[in-house]
């Protein structure tokens, strides 16, 4: 009996999993979302940069973690958008131009804002911390084009801008390398830029170090950081949409865990008796 | 000569690139920059690299009609829409570059991703067991953890969350630091080895 059940066919435990995902999303129960304090300080970080101010998002991470990182990376764009913030992107993962592009285009369309005024995506380069190195000190050397071949000196949010120093605050939404550590290696450590960040939450406990630190100023972890920072910007999206279907998940992983340990040691148990 | 040069260059790029941190003047800065740039061209031909290596692989695999060769004309026709496309119409909004990144890549590269999430749960079931207190330890801070970082954690006892907090914020930023030090400490290790040309294996051959 307890041979089978530690057996238990692979299939039944994803079946199941599956049902109550489902019904999750079907049927959300609204689950109260508790918000932590490293994604209150990204935000407080942001709401503290004055109206007109520029600032600069990485969109690093490709469409396996997009579930994750793109809920955090529109509230954050609609937030500096809301707060009439000028925004300059890039991607040091290739995929991340579009799907930033994506983002970015939906939240001009809510707020009025205008490719080239409001907002620019410079596209993608390979080299991750060169490529973070180069922009720092020239970025119109490594970005002579924006991501459509657009001339850069047509974009008339980055007249007079050669490099980093304009920029109050760097934000990066991270599936890996290159990303996070890298623009804290380069545009925190060496040349004193703010840098805030999102990440997958399997990365994220890597970013912990940085954050006490002061490295970071911020951290929005996984798709319940997202969710938090939904509720801060007060828009409610995907990741809070998500959450209870995440909540669920969690809980039969947790049951899964349990109920294989209790039959492990009951095992352990008859067998020595 | 053929294994001198390398090292040679090694040499002189690893010793500026460590000199331009602590001396950010000319000549440095100068160097810093134009070795920076060439690292953005070779760069771009090492993905080149790899696409011809990407490229010639499956060719072979189509030719020999080796067991899968379907995938290979899949990974070929793709690769050839995707170039096609990009190059003649860009990947902008609107583009058939981008019609194929939103309504193929996307929904391919979450699904992979998110058959993650069945693998986790039933290898959580087989595999994670309090086999000693090492991994009890683990078990009990995950079960802490996974339920804290979820609105359901709450619901379940209030106090949950607060302990997750903690955990994360201590023992695993302790945790995080050290091994962020240990790897520090190795990859100067390594870099002074290979500067230095005590290290070679990146030469091939030895």
């Amino acid at each position: 009996m307890l041979d089978r059940l530690l057996n238990i066919d692979r299939r039944i435990i994803f079946a199941v999993l599956a049902t109550i995902v489902i019904v999750a999303i079907l049927f959300p129960m609204g689950l109260a979302i508790q918000i932590s304090e490293p994604a209150k300080k990204l935000y407080r970080e942001i709401e503290s940069i004055p109206p007109g101010s520029y600032i600069f998002l990485s969109f690093d991470y490709d469409p396996a973690s997009m579930a994750e990182l793109d809920p955090m990376a529109l509230a954050v764009i609609r937030h500096c958008f809301r707060k009439d913030l000028k925004i300059a992107s890039l991607g040091l993962w290739p995929q991340g131009v579009l799907l930033g592009q994506a983002n970015l285009e939906k939240a001009a369309q809510e707020y009025g804002k205008e490719y080239g005024v409001d907002f620019v995506n410079l596209g993608y380069k390979t080299g991750g911390i060169v490529v973070i190195s180069g922009i720092s000190t020239d970025l119109r050397s490594i970005f002579p084009q924006d991501y459509a071949e657009r001339n850069i000196d047509e974009l008339p949010l980055l007249n007079g801008i050669d490099n980093l120093e304009p920029f109050k605050l760097v934000v990066t939404f991270s599936a890996g390398d290159p990303g996070v550590r890298h623009w804290v290696m380069i545009a925190q450590a060496r040349y004193g830029k703010k840098v805030g960040c999102g990440s997958t939450a399997v990365q994220a406990p890597a970013f912990y170090p940085y954050l006490q630190a002061g490295q970071l100023v911020g951290l929005v972890g996984g798709m319940k950081g997202a969710a938090e920072y939904e509720q801060l910007v007060k828009l409610p999206g995907l990741a809070t949409a998500g959450m209870d279907a995440q909540s669920l998940a969690h809980a039969v992983i947790v049951f899964s865990i349990i109920f294989g340990n209790v039959i492990f040691l009951l095992k352990k148990r008859s067998s020595s008796g | 000569m053929k294994r001198q040069i390398p090292l040679i260059i090694t040499f002189i790029v690893g010793i500026v690139m460590v000199v331009q941190y602590f001396i950010p003047r000319q000549p440095f800065a100068g160097l810093f920059d134009t070795f920076n740039r060439w690292f953005l061209i070779i760069a771009v031909f090492a993905l080149l690299l790899g696409l011809m290596n990407l490229v010639r692989l499956h060719a072979n695999k189509l030719r020999r009609r080796n067991k899968g060769w379907g995938y290979s004309v899949v990974l070929l026709g793709g690769l050839v829409a995707t170039i096609f496309t990009g190059a003649k119409w860009g990947i902008g909004t609107g583009t058939p570059f981008n019609y194929i990144f939103v309504n193929i890549q996307q929904p391919m590269g979450a699904t992979m991703f998110a058959l993650l999430a069945f693998f986790i749960a039933s290898a959580s079931f087989r595999a994670f067991r309090a086999r000693n207190i090492d991994a009890t330890l683990l078990l009990v801070a995950a079960i802490i953890v996974m339920l804290g970082r979820v609105p359901i954690g709450n619901i379940l006892w209030n106090k949950l969350p607060l302990i997750a907090d903690w955990i994360m914020t201590y023992p695993n930023t302790a945790g995080q630091r050290a091994i962020m030090i240990g790897i520090a400490l190795g990859t100067v290790s390594y870099s002074l080895r290979v500067i230095l040309g005590i290290e070679r294996t990146y030469l091939g051959g030895e």
